[in-house]
């Protein structure tokens, strides 16, 4: 048993998230591990949203929100304040944004802080679309997820390739520490954080962010839904360090239907048998990963 | 004080400056024909002669952002691009003026695409006018280098707390050398002072930057860097004047002028230009042509009663521009035509569109816009666009 100690959180309560939005149970997590000595960076997004309007922030870090495209290079340029001053009292830079701003707008940003080095945690919460905008599909979105810019109509399957592996983008520019968290694992999201933060040089943490506006589920399931990610192994649990693979969740696979059909995004592949190759598509996505980082459970 | 006086390329000027008023970061992207100024703050930094972050970015928009961020964290911040370069940074810098961050940030004017050319104009800083950044043009390495010196002290102070850009054309400039005076860095530094943010990133004192806000306070944080471009004109006038009691011999204020008493033309223009009207003015001066000359040095903020102060009862005033707003016209032009309008004083105002694209502005081609321009008092009412050098077979 855990005892809770923090009797304030830094990110506080009354913010205007849905109800339900994975990427705010993300924050409360992440800031409680960040702790205040710490300044926080996010592109424009939900989260920036959410959190900051004028007059009524939520957060109890410094937060510094500039522009949709570039939250890797604010947070470079933090640091680069910091210690132009010698940074004597530690600060940390943690930089937070979706996978609009991460995938793809901000990509060049954050290729160019990952190959700097900088000393920077970026985590990702991907909900795997714009959902601020209204649900167009990004270089994230899944194949077969159904978006408004993806849009499921005749042979239309919805996002008709698959999503981009920004944790291997991360791994080719030799980033010290790579990882996936999940709200469905706090503990060890915490545990991550804390890693990202103590490693020197940058750290990425890819986060799936269960989005039920988005995608399509009741909102007391997202946690659940996130948790199904990974025992399907859609979305490993996984952990690199300077570039080796060091922690893989084990889990007894459940097949991808179990994750896929409580979300509307994907219903229709349901509905008409020529998806089924989509179907089968995604179940391989899942059982490669399994294979890769050797996720099922040993039956002894 | 005494200086030291050497040949130095303008760039080498700018980066001397920029080195003595020790930025704590410096963030660059190499863009023709901005690079050899970020190359020498690369050297001072690699060989300790100067103690900044300095940090390489992906892109200019990336640049301008980590000086952004930098800011934002308390630190005195420097960038430089150009051309196509200052285009990719104007997102930022629009959010950067309205958070009130006063990075500097040296324009070496180059023209934009396409066709593509790396030839001097002012299209590129026009592109950035309306951002909130305040914009000194000069016209010499000498000028540019007094300027950066005072850039920082203008960009600070509490009452400003904007971007600044010192624009310098492109080669002419920032290639070009010619004899400047460097004073010691100590006294530079001294001049510079260090920045004092009003407000920081701070863990001890955790605020919200570029919060979310509607209808509430946005054009409330515009007409607040209205006040602050209005009070950065007492503020360039203080500086330029300490500037010049403890280094001597600077000339220069919002505009600056030539000959303009009793002249029945006066140009206006700004930037390296300035330095061939004035040459061709005093030819035409010696020839008993009437002819004055205006450099308009700080183009944000604007000096609009200075300019019509400094026309006096000139019957025809001539602007040259090396911008164009399509379908409008010269954008300096458009400037000194809307300070005069509703006046007591109404000059006939001649719009000159010269050296667009690096279209060669020599002395001759001065004496000509002066000829169209003493012609077009006889004719009344709104003035067309005069295109010098324009090759009408082109369109043949």
């Amino acid at each position: 048993m855990t005892i809770q100690t923090e009797v304030k959180e830094l990110h506080a309560p009354g913010h205007r998230a849905c109800p339900g939005c994975g990427c705010a149970i993300a924050v409360k997590l992440i800031l409680r591990e960040t702790g205040p000595n710490t300044i926080v960076v996010s592109p424009t997004g939900c989260l920036e949203t959410f959190t900051s309007p004028f007059r009524g922030s939520s957060w109890e870090v410094p937060w510094i929100h500039s522009l949709f495209e570039n939250a890797p290079a604010i947070a470079t340029g933090v640091l680069a304040g910091l210690n132009s001053k010698g940074n004597v009292d530690g600060t940390k830079v943690v930089a937070i944004g979706g996978d609009g701003g991460t995938y793809d707008i901000g990509m060049g940003a954050l290729s160019g802080m990952f190959e700097r080095k900088d000393d920077i945690l970026y985590i990702c919460y991907d909900n795997e679309a714009y959902m601020n905008t209204g649900i167009q599909g990004s270089s994230a979105t899944p194949l077969g997820a159904g978006t408004t810019t993806t849009p499921v109509v005749g042979d239309s399957f919805g996002k008709m390739v698959s999503k981009k592996d920004l944790l291997a983008i991360a791994l080719a520019h030799d980033v010290p520490y790579v990882g996936t968290a999940s709200i469905a694992n706090p503990a060890d999201l915490k545990k991550k954080v804390r890693k990202g933060m103590d490693n020197p040089g940058p750290a990425f943490i890819l986060m799936l962010s269960p989005c039920n506006l988005g995608w399509g589920f009741e909102p007391e399931d997202t946690v659940e839904l996130a948790r199904k990610a990974i025992s399907t192994g859609l979305f490993p649990i996984v952990e690199f360090e300077n570039g080796r693979l060091v922690s893989a969740q084990k889990i007894k696979p459940v097949p991808v239907e179990e994750y896929l059909k409580p979300q509307k995004r994907y219903q229709h592949l349901y509905k008409k048998e020529n998806f089924n190759e989509v179907l089968k598509a995604i179940q391989e996505k899942a059982d490669r990963n399994i294979e890769k980082y050797d996720l099922a459970k040993d039956r002894n | 004080m005494k200086g030291k006086t050497a040949i130095l390329e303008g760039s080498r000027a700018v980066a001397e400056a920029v080195r003595a008023c020790r930025p704590d970061v410096i963030s660059v992207y190499p863009i023709t024909p901005q690079t050899h100024i970020l190359e020498d703050l690369a050297r001072f930094v690699s060989s300790g002669k100067l103690k900044s972050q300095f940090v390489r970015a992906d892109s200019e928009f990336s640049a301008a952002s980590i000086v952004y961020g930098a800011s934002a964290a308390g630190a005195r911040a420097y960038t430089a691009s150009a051309s196509q370069g200052l285009l990719l940074m104007n997102e930022v810098i629009y959010a950067m003026a309205s958070t009130r961050l006063p990075v500097v940030l040296t324009a070496v004017n180059r023209a934009i695409s396409a066709p593509i050319t790396i030839q001097p104009d002012h299209q590129d800083t026009m592109s950035l006018r309306d951002t909130g950044a305040l914009q000194i043009h000069v016209e010499s390495m000498q000028e540019a280098y007094d300027a950066h010196v005072q850039s920082f002290r203008i960009a600070e102070d509490p009452d400003v707390q904007l971007p600044l850009m010192v624009c310098m054309d492109g080669w002419v400039i920032s290639h070009s050398y010619e004899p400047v005076t460097v004073f010691p860095d100590e006294a530079v530094a001294e001049f510079a002072g260090s920045f004092t943010p009003v407000q920081k990133l701070d863990p001890s004192n955790p605020l919200t930057y570029g919060a979310y806000a509607d209808q509430d306070v946005l054009m409330e944080y515009r007409y607040a860097m209205m006040i602050a471009q209005e009070k950065a004109k007492d503020k360039i006038r203080s500086v330029t004047k300490e500037y010049r009691e403890v280094f001597g011999n600077f000339d220069g204020d919002l505009l600056d002028t030539h000959c303009t008493e009793e002249a029945e033309v006066v140009l206006v223009a700004m930037g390296s230009m300035v330095s061939t009207i004035r040459a061709a003015v005093d030819e035409l001066r010696s020839e008993g042509r009437k002819v004055g000359l205006i450099k308009v040095r700080t183009f944000r903020p604007f000096p609009r009663d200075e300019i019509i102060a400094a026309c006096g009862k000139a019957p025809v005033v001539a602007v040259l521009d090396k911008s164009l707003s399509v379908n409008s016209g010269g954008i300096l032009a458009t400037e000194v035509k809307s300070a005069f309008y509703g006046g007591s004083s109404q000059p006939v105002i001649v719009p000159f569109i010269a050296g667009l694209g690096g279209k060669e502005v020599n002395r001759r081609v001065i004496k000509e816009i002066v000829d169209i321009a003493s012609r077009a008092a006889e004719k009344q009412g709104a003035q067309e666009t005069v295109w010098m050098g324009l090759d009408r077979s082109f369109f043949s």
